[in-house]
């Protein structure tokens, strides 16, 4: 055990874990931030992204050492009331049917906007390419990326 | 335990028909809330088959509070069809409720309140539609009596809007909360004089309203299985028998233990062979103060298996096996004509083989639950099951609780598609919690999902289709063999039940003079489910494949072949013909007839909007099949071409259906969009296999799911209208859309689908 200093969603927090704990762990069962979601933990599927310093991340396979000192975003401190473009647009398209996968899905899609405002179909394949939806609702996640690019 | 599964629900005469009527006994219980609200509850009744009506208890609870909501039970389970959305918006239609003041909550799982929640089958709008419709008018109807009192009018001069009651003709207007007061005293309404809204009154049914938990959902504040934290509670991570009916023999939990967080380590005895649908499997689980450590917890186990009598199992030995069976003559299930006269007189044979695997179903939540066993003797659980009664049943059970002391509460499901219907895990929570004598969330990774779950069986299927000298179809045999869902109870079950091979198999619906339906024995060695449209998957992929190849035989285009076979409109009974009665999803054939004209408009309607004749440019390809599944109509078009880089693209896919009314429409697009999805990584990327008795593939590494860039890219999904009662559209876009594909890819490269998963 040891204690790791970490900012999330802007707060200084402080933990005391196995500093080969993973952050989706950290989070979730240290941090009461449950909106990043476990899916697989070999960051295959995506559930679990969140950003570190403005990048989509596994959080699965992100140990909590190599957390700190980085900028965490987790999908509740995307934005304040929900309302960031791809929130928004998510709302618009009404994307989520289960909606496990989707603040990961959200995750991926504001960091891509981010270094890429004007995606085309081929890039947001590329980056979406590690969020897995059981419930099929990549047609409307596409089409939401791509009203959400016009919307920043 | 057969009456749990909804599609062998035809063997339970008494649970057939399911005439909802309000009942005037029981009918409203006024009480104060905890709301300060006013509480309307409504009983149904289910009328059994001798017309003696069973009181079924299940309620829908409307309540209407002063400062003007509503309040809403949704009290069948949210997996991503919107059905917690779809069935509150029914009653708020009727109610003629403000869309923006409704508050939704969800139902705990209890039958005798809210009867039945086995959210399963398709079947939620279908069992709810008229009963829902009910609740909502009869709140209509009380809060427009009192209206009518205050204001010293005619009840039939108001109406209500946006949660108010109107005066006709004048401005007069009062909101629902202001009339709260005065309901308190109100007479019952008689049930017989409730009236429904025409179709053409309603403002929400027959449209798109977005899903009520959208907004929780994209913030990241809605709350699934494992997003439930109690004081003190303990994670647990389980070591569970590695073949099915594996028993532990001895083990060592010392390095386990040592692990910093690790509290205890519990062993979960199995129920060994047959596991049945509802038990844990053996297993030994560690408790640790945080998931991390559990999981590290469990590395450290050391543990002895005796194996069992599975442990050389192997699913490619059997698959072969199963193949091989089909040439000899099998149980008839369905008999018309003489098929073997058929065959002696045709001129031409076509004779197959369809192989499909098993397949996980891969929820993006794998199971978790949390349970709290008490010192009182009793048990609180939050679960994300499909299946809440089951689950508090199933935990009575093996806990040796009364039903009372169980109480069950509903998250929300990050996936179902059957999985979540089996209280396995919920048993495991509540088993634990006693054990460890705290509340206690049992996670499962993803590697124990895809290792134990109950998996949609492999399958071997035969048919041989026989041609006249005119090229008219003259006789169909098929022989179908898969390790039927009952073993999973019953090691004793071979054959598929009726159940099963009513779903798309002895209820092949085409005009054809000589039929033979044959099934082979097969033994269970895993657990078997079901899983979204369940045998349907495999037996549409064969018939309607096959289909494809009648249909070049005869020189026929597809479409055309399809029209051709139903032949006239007319109500298809299949009587005479079958062993058994005809299940129809657990309808009477009255009130939900197999309607061939109904069927031939949306594979009409379905070549009409994808411009089904004009797909003739270069480089793509169009396939095509039709295949009615619990109840709803369904014609699908998929269309194909191959990238630059010589891989498979899906550009297109067309769905028409007629699901009846449609209430929810963006909810019926979206269902059919997502099974397109669904449907691929079952014909593309996915499947199990067992070796020595054990699931080979791990996690989505191993098995796949397709992402986005291989996904469909445009579904279009054309909705008829209609007016006929609503029936579901959960399952049924997958089961059309296999066989639509391999016959796209078939005229794309010239290669014949036989086999599931198929690589292009």
């Amino acid at each position: 055990m040891a204690l790791f200093n970490l900012t999330i969603n802007g707060k200084s927090q402080q933990v005391d874990v196995d500093p080969n704990t993973p952050m989706l762990w950290v989070l979730r069962d240290h941090l009461d931030l449950v909106g990043t979601k476990f899916g697989c933990g070999i960051a295959q599927c995506g559930a679990c992204t969140i950003h570190l310093d403005g990048n989509a991340v596994r959080s699965c396979q992100l140990p909590v050492s190599a957390a700190e000192g980085a900028k965490i975003t987790t999908i509740e401190g995307l934005s304040e009331e929900g309302d960031h473009p791809v929130q928004k647009a998510w709302l618009e398209h009404d994307v989520p049917q289960c909606g496990y996968c989707q603040a990961g899905q959200i995750m991926s899609a504001a960091a891509l906007l981010a270094q890429n405002p004007n995606p085309s179909d081929t890039d947001i394949d590329n980056a979406m390419n590690g969020n897995i939806c059981r419930c099929g609702t990549y047609t409307r996640i596409k089409a939401a990326i791509h009203t959400a690019s016009k919307n920043l | 335990m057969k009456n749990f599964i909804p599609f062998l629900k035809n063997k339970n005469p008494e649970d057939q028909s399911k005439i909802f009527v309000p009942s005037r006994r029981d009918f409203l219980k006024i009480s104060s809330l905890a709301t300060g609200g006013f509480l309307l509850g409504v009983n149904f009744q289910c009328a059994g088959p001798k017309g003696e009506p069973i009181t079924f208890a299940p309620n829908v609870y409307i309540s209407l509070s002063s400062d003007n909501e509503v309040i809403l039970v949704a009290h069948r389970s949210e997996m991503g069809t919107g059905i917690r959305t779809s069935l509150p918006m029914i009653m708020a239609d009727e109610l003629g409720a403000d869309w923006k003041k409704v508050k939704i909550i969800q139902a705990e799982g209890d039958e005798d309140k809210y009867g039945n929640q086995n959210t399963d089958g398709s079947f939620s709008v279908r069992m709810f539609y008229e009963p829902m419709r009910k609740a909502g008018a009869t709140a209509r109807q009380m809060l427009i009596n009192a209206a009518a009192n205050k204001w010293g009018v005619d009840p039939s001069e108001c109406t209500t809007e946006n949660s108010q009651v109107l005066l006709n003709g004048s401005s007069k207007k009062v909101d629902f909360g202001g009339l709260v007061e005065a309901l308190q005293t109100m007479e019952l309404p008689d049930p017989a004089t409730i009236k429904l809204k025409e179709l053409s009154e309603y403002k929400f049914i027959g449209t798109d309203v977005p899903i009520y938990d959208a907004k929780a959902i994209v913030s990241g504040q809605a709350t699934f299985g494992a997003d439930v934290d109690l004081p003190n509670m303990q994670i647990a991570v389980i070591a569970r028998s590695p073949v099915v009916g594996a028993k532990i023999l001895s083990y060592d939990d010392a390095a386990a233990l040592a692990i910093p967080g690790v509290s205890q380590v519990i062993k979960i005895e199995g129920a060994g062979i047959p596991p049945g649908l509802d038990k844990p499997l053996e297993g030994l689980a560690v408790l640790a103060s945080n998931t991390w450590a559990a999981k590290k917890g469990r590395e450290a186990l050391v543990i002895e298996w005796d194996l069992g009598p599975n442990q050389s199992y192997s699913s490619a030995a059997q698959l072969q096996e199963m193949a091989k069976s089909t040439l000899k003559n099998g149980k008839v299930s369905r008999e018309r004509g003489n098929f073997n006269s058929a065959k002696s007189s045709a001129t031409k044979v076509l004779d197959r083989t369809y192989l499909a695997p098993y397949y996980a179903h891969a929820t993006m939540e794998p199971p978790a639950v949390i349970a709290d066993y008490r010192g009182d003797g009793s048990v609180e659980i939050w679960a994300p099951t499909q299946h809440p009664q089951w689950a508090r049943g199933a935990v009575a059970g093996a806990l040796g609780l009364e039903l009372p002391k169980v109480k069950v509460n509903v998250t929300l499901l990050g996936g179902g598609f059957g999985r979540k219907s089996k209280p396995d895990f919920v048993v495991e929570a509540a088993l634990l919690s006693k054990a460890a004598k705290a509340p206690v969330r049992v996670q499962w990774t993803r590697e124990d999902d895809i290792h134990h779950d109950f998996y949609h069986s492999h399958s071997a299927q035969r048919i041989v289709a026989t041609l006249d000298s005119s090229k008219k179809l003259t006789g169909w045999n098929h022989h179908t063999v898969f390790p039927a869902i009952g073993a999973t109870g019953n090691a004793a079950e071979l054959h598929p039940s009726s159940g099963e091979l009513e779903l798309g198999c002895r209820d092949f619906p085409y005009d054809v003079p000589n039929i033979r339906i044959e099934t082979h024995e097969s033994a269970a060695h895993t657990r078997i489910g079901w899983l979204r449209s369940v045998s349907n998957i495999h037996h549409a992929f064969a018939i309607h494949t096959m289909m494809d190849e009648i249909a070049e035989a005869r020189g026929l285009d597809p479409v055309e072949n399809a029209l051709d076979l139903f032949g006239e409109d007319k109500n298809l009974t299949f009587e005479g013909e079958l062993e058994g009665d005809f299940g129809n999803y657990g309808e009477k054939l009255e009130d939900f007839p197999w309607n061939t004209g109904r069927m031939k408009k949306v594979i009409q309607d379905v070549a009409a909007k994808s411009n089904w004749k004009a797909h003739k440019d270069a480089g793509k390809a169009v396939g095509f099949a039709a295949h009615k599944s619990f109840l709803t109509y369904v014609a699908c078009v998929v269309i194909v071409e191959k990238d630059a880089n010589g891989q498979l693209s899906i550009p297109e896919v067309h769905y028409s259906v007629d699901c009846g009314v449609g209430v929810n429409t963006d909810r019926i697009k979206s269902q059919f969009e997502g099974g397109a999805q669904f449907a691929t990584s079952l014909a593309m990327t996915s499947a199990i296999t067992f070796e020595n008795g054990q699931v080979v593939q791990n996690n989505f590494d191993s098995y796949q799911i397709i992402r986005m860039p291989q996904s469909p890219k445009k579904i279009h999904v054309h909705i008829l209208p209609s007016t006929e009662k609503p029936t579901g559209v959960g399952e049924p876009p997958v089961p059309p859309y296999i066989p639509a594909l391999a016959n796209a890819v078939y005229k794309l490269t010239g290669k014949r689908i036989y086999e599931l998963p198929f690589k292009v």
